[in-house]
């Protein structure tokens, strides 16, 4: 997850008119760079727009699209749409929150995954539904969730690295 | 070749597009397709696309490959299909890579024991012609049934979604092929707006986001109205759960919808439309930027359309994630910036909308009626539906049937008929309970009901709405009282909050409900449903609120017998609400393989390898994985 600066988001806030209208679109790029809205960077946007800072925590609270928090590295998103319900989506959900460890706090401790529910991702077809980053995955069932969550769980590293990280640190105590 | 295309000023320019369309509708070439809708690429679309390429870039094979929107048969996704000239098309389902490699490579055969069905020839909805795939003699495969014979279709007439599956959605062309932005023609040219709306009205067209307004006296109260400029909103903010209609149309058909949309802004005298999108469907975004993209480069967006003096443009604002704001106060609202509440109305949004002034809103679906009506007359649209509902509506047929799938079936039509015809029944056997229509706003009908014809006013009547679209099967595994509690919890948590009754009385309403469905309810808790239920639909502003109870209402009056069991008995029927049921192992049958062992979420199961396990029931957490996975029925349920 890329570390936020606030000269960051000047060229992003840029691209967009000095409007009201402009608030949410500014609101969405940021999501988009950084996965949450850090503080300075709404700072920035109060500035440019002349808005209250609070408005804007009144717009960033109210849409579900937002997050105040910084998320994992992956966003699990599991379908809770009606065909995905009646099909155990509460399920899978729920199995998804305790293998990534993401709980019901949402995030990870090793900020990995933040999983969250979502209303309807419009695969009703295909239900249950769940989505991982751009990946979306079909037919679920809630003993199928380990396997996909382990695929985007980062590799080991190789023992030579991990002995030379070992090394180093002990180096570093010397020092 | 879209870039540099001329901008279509007269009717010769437009024939030259739709020539130009016709052949890469139909090439003169093998032509292969496949669905890539969202739906499609979950189900594996682009691998099957990717394997295609390769394929045919390997043998250098003189072969067209084209992507296509939804054709609705969502339940045999990933499709591919084989055009070959003078053939008839050929649909392939669930198709895998190594399988759709094998399909490729046997061109011109056919895998007949893999194909699905056939498509003789192309019928268009939008003009009534007829277009023959095939060369006499030559217009069947053995033993395969053509589209039309098949249930699924066979009921189905798709006006909305004539180009659904038929087209490449990102080909302009091919859009003016079957008779594109020839409703645009004929309105600029040959038509006043005046003409237009009154022909709108005339075709008894209601707005296809839920309520059913009738979209020609909105069309009159946008255009009679004062204040410049006027604004088009097309509302795709589809936020039901268990409804892509509209995902269907952007995905599969974006131009019917800009052409709908200019058509209105003609008729109302606007010169900007708005599609306000919902972010969970990044790929619609991506196709409609581009269909408006291809427009304006063709000019039928922009400056002077068919050298008429009339001016539209046509941008895409992306939502943010709130199920309020598909009422349209709540939409304009966002787009402006704002939080998305709701606003008192009067004055409408026809009146005082966008930035004040006035603003037509239809949905998706709406606006993809609007050139049918152009082109083939109010008379005729309005020959189609029931006396008060015309024209044809979009369900998607999800949940616990056969054939999940997009339909459009004619205003009138039985539940009957959509889920045992269209639909082909419940899998596995199961006995089919009910059916839940209109989202968090509907009800849901039972079995028994399912004589009633679905138009606008029928579904109210039986306590449901016509909704959106989204029509979701429940079969005996499903509890009730739990789809009362889903649409609550999903309730509570979308309501803007801006009244007190929607906002605490969800809260209430969910709580007694929880409370029955764990076996704490007492009998006086149906009537304080019902109170609770009275007090939030009055007291509240929106549509959100109005239609609340609807769920739990529509449950307790066809299924009240199971509300007291789980009341009385404290058992829940469909084996679903958590409190009232316990897993166990038989001893007998249960030959000790582990499998329920490594799932289990709470590490409740215990027992030698090879030994019969048993379920500590205090660390069960009931969510039923064992039963999933135990290949030899040895875990119960009770």
């Amino acid at each position: 997850m890329p570390e936020m600066e606030a000269q960051d988001v000047k060229p992003l806030l840029e691209q967009f008119a000095d409007e009201r209208a402009s608030l949410i679109p500014i609101l969405q790029e940021i999501q988009a760079t950084f996965s949450y809205l850090p503080e300075p960077a709404l700072r920035r946007v109060a500035r440019k727009l002349q808005i209250p800072i609070t408005e804007i925590y009144q717009v960033a609270t109210f849409y579900r699209c937002f997050s105040l928090k910084p998320r994992g590295r992956h966003l699990v998103q599991v379908c809770l749409g009606t065909a995905c319900h009646v099909r155990g989506g509460d399920l899978v959900l729920e199995r998804a929150q305790t293998e990534t460890g993401a709980g019901l706090t949402g995030t990870s401790s090793d900020m990995e995954f933040t999983v969250e529910p979502v209303r309807c991702l419009g695969c009703c077809g295909l239900a249950p539904v769940m989505r991982v980053d751009r990946d979306t995955f079909a037919h679920l069932e809630q003993t199928k969730v380990r396997g996909i969550v382990n695929r985007y769980r980062p590799r080991k590293k190789p023992a030579t690295v991990d002995k030379i990280a070992a090394s180093a640190q002990e180096h570093a105590a010397h020092d | 070749m879209i870039s540099t295309a001329p901008r279509l000023l007269n009717l010769d320019d437009l024939h030259q597009a739709m020539r130009q369309g016709r052949d890469l509708l139909y090439p003169s070439q093998p032509k292969i397709m496949v669905g890539a809708a969202t739906c499609g690429l979950a189900a594996g679309a682009e691998e099957v696309l990717a394997a295609v390429r390769e394929e045919v870039e390997k043998g250098k094979l003189p072969f067209i490959v084209a992507e296509t929107g939804c054709i609705g048969w969502c339940s045999q996704e990933p499709l591919l299909d084989i055009c070959i000239p003078g053939r008839p098309r050929v649909s392939y389902g669930r198709v895998k890579p190594g399988r759709a490699r094998e399909i490729v490579r046997a061109i011109p055969e056919v895998k007949r024991d893999w194909a699905l069905a056939m498509m003789p020839g192309d019928e268009n909805e939008l003009n009534g012609s007829h277009v023959n795939y095939c060369v006499p003699h030559n217009g069947h495969v053995d033993g395969l049934k053509a589209y039309k014979e098949l249930p699924l279709f066979k009921h189905q007439l798709r006006i909305v979604l004539r180009n659904c599956g038929i087209i490449n959605p990102d080909s302009l062309e091919e859009y003016i092929a079957r008779g594109g932005y020839h409703s645009l023609w004929n309105a600029l040219r040959k038509h006043t707006p005046e003409e237009l709306v009154a022909e709108v009205k005339r075709s008894g067209l209601r707005g296809r986001g839920g309520a059913g307004f009738p979209t020609g006296v909105k069309w009159q109260a946008v255009r009679d109205a004062q204040g410049e400029p006027k604004y088009i909103i097309c509302n795709a903010d589809e936020g039901d759960p268990g409804a892509y209609m509209d995902r269907g149309v952007l995905e599969g058909d974006p131009h019917s919808v800009l052409e709908g949309m200019i058509i209105g802004g003609y008729a109302m005298g606007a010169h900007e439309g708005i599609i306000y999108v919902r972010e969970e469907y990044p790929l619609a975004v991506t196709r409609m930027k581009r269909a408006i993209r291809q427009a304006e480069d063709m000019g039928l967006l922009g400056q002077n359309i068919f050298d008429t003096g009339f001016n539209f443009q046509i941008r895409v604002v992306k939502g943010a994630g709130a199920f309020v704001c598909g009422e349209e106060t709540a939409l304009i609202r966002s787009i402006e910036g704002k939080v998305g509440e709701p606003q008192q109305r009067p004055p409408y949004p026809a009146q005082h909308g966008l930035w004040g002034k006035p603003t037509c809103i239809n949905n998706v679906e709406t606006w993809a009626n609007i050139p049918v009506i152009v082109q083939r007359g109010s008379d005729w649209f309005s020959q189609i539906g029931t006396e008060k509902s015309k024209g044809t509506k979009v369900f998607s047929l999800v949940g616990n049937i056969e054939n999940t799938a997009l339909i459009e079936v004619p205003m009138g039509t039985t539940l009957a008929e959509i889920v045992y015809e269209i639909g082909g029944g419940i899998p596995n056997n199961r006995a089919c309970k009910a059916v839940q229509t209109g989202g968090p706003s509907g009800g849901c009908i039972p079995a028994d009901r399912f004589d009633l014809r679905v138009d606008y006013d029928s579904l109210s009547q039986a306590g449901s709405i016509m909704g959106s679209g989204g029509m979701i099967v429940m079969d005996d595994h499903t509890c009730m009282v739990d789809i009362a509690k889903y649409f609550l919890e999903f309730l509570e948590d979308e309501s803007c909050g801006k009244c007190f009754t929607c906002r605490v009385g969800t809260q209430r309403l969910k709580e007694v409900v929880t409370r029955i469905s764990q076996g704490q309810g007492k009998e006086e808790d149906l009537e304080l449903l019902q109170d609770l239920g009275w007090l939030v639909r009055e007291g509240s502003l929106c549509g959100l609120g109005q239609t609340a109870p609807n769920p739990v209402l529509s449950t307790l009056r066809y299924f009240r017998s199971e509300y007291l069991m789980h009341i009385r008995d404290r058992r829940c029927p469909a084996h679903r609400c958590r409190e009232l049921i316990t897993f166990e192992i038989d001893p007998v049958l249960c030959n000790g393989c582990g499998a329920c062992v490594q799932i289990c979420s709470g590490k409740a199961i215990l027992g030698e390898k090879n030994k019969p396990h048993i379920i500590t029931q205090a660390q069960c957490t009931k969510c039923g994985a064992c039963l999933d996975m135990c290949k030899f029925d040895a875990v119960l349920v009770h």
